[in-house]
């Protein structure tokens, strides 16, 4: 694969003209998809796919635009050729881009990660047996992503990692049920199936006669899955710079009216972790560490270079939409044997769902609470409780209601693939909170 | 491509063998406060190459479109659903993927090429000139999203189909701010008018003069009041209603779910396979079709991916729900009655049940009988925010602008207009639905479901209707 990323990045900047830029960006990955219902097979397939963007520049006017790669080189040569002849013809046609930013990086970068992977065929018989008589629905996706980077400037980046994943919900007979994710680069039989057994023992907390709870606030505890959905929010108009000069951010209260969260409360965006590359779709670099929210403050936002041109302010190589690609919450000083007892009497949220905003200017999010959620009463675990709805502002939650942080950041992948198999993963720990609304 | 001939030429064990071509072009441009954001244009293809093997579907997609690599693709397919029927879940025949002949061509004017990119990215610049009505004004976007779509199914068993599309989907928005208030207000919901249509929906005049009412909005919802809170009657407009039935009807009635598919991602549904026949969904005036034929909607099609034929079918009729949204394999599986709703959202995934046209039936109340119906009530218009629970029971929505409604009039605007119930009683209370004149045809392009997750188009329909006794609320 990086082999024609290659051919083709030579043979399409070669033949660039003079006054025109280029950055070309390359995706690919090479995945089975195994779903799973009931612990059978519901659908199993491959997909191997590659694309190749382009981001044309000429006269200080920009266009982009992107095709797919069949694999073969001259057939993808020819197919890019006629790309940049429609790029040609329809970049002249535009009005002046005030802030576009000129291809310059000349950083290269090349990054291949092996794992090993269980071959396709052999999936479902090393998954499924191992079930046994649970009701497991899931999905597992395995395989090689790709992706790539390259500039008219000579900037060159490539970036391979196998990795798989297997999410999955167990589920009772009365439709109590606990979330988990197996992820990693290297299977391991013997790993997996202890995790599988490490899950199939927390159901049956779940096996408990379930609690309806009244609507009101409650002291609440949010463990780490369930704040990497609130974490993920931060990406949709919140930690842009764009979005907060725009007044279409969260954040926008904490830079014009000195609001703060709490002082437990410390974000960054961290690549040291190494899931996600660190170079953008300009091939641009970005600081291995950004302290964004810093004790409860905002530090720092992130910065694409087209933001740091329209503003006049310096760019730290955040993507195009400037959302998080590598979330890190700091840890607290709450030990996680001592959530219960320090809840008391309150609720235990596992996993959340569905989160929006129902107030973003204001900070409120809306969402559900899901799979394992417990009733705690002094410190012990009573009950499941029923879904509940909740809707409360960051301000709130994440501000003078937040009491304590636990001392553990916990992993949580993302398993998403709508775009493709994504590589990024929040790490966060759980936070106890003295009050938290629950509305319906 | 001549996909009768790969297919001839494919040499495997298979029971049954499919090839469906998608090759789809997507144009966006967005143009911020005059300037431009974005002029874009991804051209996707490749090929979904399906097997059957002892009972076991398994699919190979791939965007190598050579007859060798397409052998290659459907020799592993084959090993897949080989290694996997041994863990079927169920154990399909050929009679899953029945025999399809015909093509659609989606309805237009004006084709693409008949707008260059210079002239399309003048009207959005001129768009957001007009947006910004004022001073306060502080953020206008127009944009615009053209899809052209071509796809070809053939099959072993000797389905044929060919679907062409044009899809424009738009939007113009605008923010206003002042003293610590900030108020935004879009063209229905974001990319809410999205159309099989031609580019005839970038009508300058139309387009001015939808964006100067937007601008004048969102500068009227800076003084307005806070939505009231309390347990009152809540109208709610067609491009509200739009994601009403999408979140508590559609996702709910997808015969996938309720079979569990999607209980580690989307959901369940508290709709049980022993509910059709028998449950009432909502209250008489409550009826509900799947219907791929309404004249520029914007997911209408002859056949489904799986080439099940297209047919209107009531899926709730005078409130009791008779038929799910479920394609051939759901009704295999679950021997409830469905449509042809078995969709992939392109090339590169298997398709699974979405939904598609989803309508509520105009009624017979006039828009004046409505509001003179009302005594004390808000009228919501222009999604902004949704969430709903993973059995489509619990939701909570909120919109752009909402009107207050007292003593049978309309009095004035209110700000952060929200409202939270579930599902079944909500729909219970549907105490009006409005008649020809209150309905509006609206679409969205982004759907999500599955594992791995798709992303896929649908189009509702609906009248105004009016809820009784809705608990609603402001903002923070
Ligand atoms: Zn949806």
């Amino acid at each position: 694969m990086e082999k024609l990323f290659q051919q083709l990045n030579k043979a399409i900047m070669d033949s660039l003209q003079e006054g025109e830029y280029l950055s070309l960006g390359y995706g690919g990955e090479n995945s089975n998809f195994t779903r799973i219902n009931a612990a059978k097979v519901r659908q199993i397939g491959n997909v191997d796919e590659a694309d190749l963007t382009f981001n044309f520049i000429l006269n200080g006017r920009r266009c982009s635009g992107g095709i797919s790669l069949s694999g073969d080189a001259e057939e993808d040569l020819n197919r890019s050729l006629t790309e940049l002849g429609r790029l040609r013809a329809e970049v002249v046609q535009l009005p002046e881009d005030p802030y576009l930013v000129l291809p310059d990086s000349t950083d290269t970068s090349t990054n291949v990660k092996h794992g090993d992977l269980p071959d396709s065929e052999e999936i479902p018989a090393k998954l499924l047996p191992a079930m046994g008589s649970a009701d497991l629905t899931g999905i597992w996706a395995s395989g090689r992503i790709y992706q790539g980077s390259a500039n008219s400037a000579g900037g060159y980046h490539w970036f391979a990692t196998d990795s798989f994943s297997l999410d999955y919900s167990l589920i009772t007979p009365a439709e109590k049920m606990v979330k988990a994710t197996f992820a990693g680069t290297h299977w391991d039989q013997e790993a997996y199936t202890g995790f599988l057994a490490d899950s199939v023992n927390k159901l049956k907390l779940m096996s408990l006669p379930p609690r309806k709870i009244e609507p009101g606030s409650y002291r609440t505890y949010i463990a780490s899955a369930g704040i990497s959905d609130i974490l993920s929010m931060f990406s949709w108009g919140g930690v842009s710079e764009a979005a907060i000069r725009q007044s279409e951010s969260c954040l926008g209260k904490m830079r014009n009216e000195s609001k703060k969260l709490s002082e437990l409360f410390t974000l960054s965006e961290d690549f040291s972790s190494g899931f996600a590359p660190r170079f953008n779709g300009n091939g641009e670099v970005a600081p291995e560490k950004t302290v964004l929210i810093d004790k409860g403050e905002l530090i720092n936002t992130l910065v694409s270079s087209r933001t740091a041109k329209e503003y006049n302010i310096e760019s730290n190589y955040a993507s195009g939409d400037e959302g998080l690609r590598a979330p890190v919450m700091r840890a607290g000083s709450l030990k996680e044997a001592d959530v219960l007892k320090a809840l008391g009497t309150g609720v235990y949220l596992s996993n959340l769902h569905y989160l929006n905003w129902s107030d973003m200017i204001g900070g409120r999010i809306t969402g559900m609470t899901r799979y394992a959620c417990f009733w705690v009463e002094d410190g012990e675990i009573v009950a499941p409780i029923e879904n509940m709805r909740f809707d409360d502002s960051i301000y709130s939650f994440l501000g003078e209601n937040l009491e304590q942080v636990t001392d553990t950041t916990h992993v949580n992948p993302d398993v998403g693939t709508y775009d493709g198999r994504e590589l990024n993963a929040v790490i966060c720990p759980g936070v106890l909170l003295k009050s938290f609304a629950l509305t319906l | 491509m001549d996909l009768q001939a790969i297919l001839s030429s494919i040499d495997v064990k298979a029971d049954w063998v499919g090839l469906r071509y998608v090759k789809e072009n997507t144009g966006f441009r967005l143009v911020r406060d005059g300037k431009p954001e974005a002029n874009t244009r991804e051209s996707k293809q490749g090929i979904m190459v399906e097997v059957l093997v002892n009972g076991q579907f398994a699919y190979y997609g791939t965007s190598r479109l050579d007859s060798a690599g397409i052998q290659a693709a459907a020799e592993r397919a084959v090993k897949l659903a080989d290694a996997a029927s041994k863990f079927s879940l169920h154990s399909f025949g050929v009679e899953a993927r029945p025999v399809a002949k015909g093509s659609y061509r989606s309805p237009y004017q004006t084709p693409a090429d008949a707008f260059s990119p210079g002239e399309l990215s003048e009207l959005l610049v001129k768009a957001t000139s007009e947006l910004k009505v004022s001073d306060k004004i502080v953020n206008t976007n127009a944009m615009a999203r053209t899809v052209e779509t071509e796809s070809h199914f053939v099959s072993s068993n000797g389905s044929d189909v060919e679907q062409q599309y044009l899809m424009i989907s738009a939007d113009y928005s605008a923010i206003a701010h002042e003293g610590g208030v900030t108020q935004k207000r879009t063209d229905g919901g974001l990319l809410a008018k999205s159309y099989q249509a031609g580019m005839e929906v970038f009508n300058e005049a139309d387009v001015l003069a939808r964006c100067r009412n937007i601008g004048a909005e969102a500068v009227e919802l800076l003084t307005a009041d806070e939505c009231p809170t309390g347990t009152m009657d809540l109208l709610l407009a067609p491009d509200q209603m739009m994601l009403q039935i999408h979140e508590s009807v559609g996702h709910a009635l997808e015969i996938d779910r309720i079979l569990g598919d999607e209980r580690n991602y989307a959901g369940w549904s508290f709709v049980r396979l022993d509910d059709f026949g028998k449950l009432q969904y909502g209250s008489d005036l409550m009826n509900i079709t799947f219907d791929p034929f309404v004249e520029n909607q914007f997911a209408s099609y002859a056949y489904d991916d799986g080439g099940l034929k297209a047919e209107k079918e009531f899926l709730i009729k005078n409130g009791l729900l008779l038929r799910g949204l479920g394609g051939m394999e759901s009704q295999l599986r679950s021997g409830i009655n469905g449509v042809a709703n078995f969709r992939a959202s392109s090339w590169n995934r298997a398709p699974i049940d979405r939904m598609a046209n989803l309508n509520l039936e105009a009624g017979d109340s006039s828009y004046d009988e409505i509001i003179g119906s009302v005594e004390k009530g808000v009228f919501m218009t222009s999604n902004r925010s949704w969430s709903i629970d993973d059995y489509r029971n619990k939701f909570q929505f909120g919109c752009e602008y909402g009107k207050l409604i007292e003593n049978g009039k309309i009095t004035r605007t209110v700000k952060n207009p929200n409202y939270r119930a579930i599902s079944n009683p909500f729909w219970r209370s549907l105490k009006k639905v409005g008649n020809k004149d209150t309905f509006e045809i609206y679409g969205t392009p982004f759907c999500g479901k599955g594992e791995p997750n798709q992303i896929i188009r649908v189009g509702h329909a609906s009248p105004l209707c009016l809820f009784d006794k809705v608990e609603i609320f402001g903002g923070a």
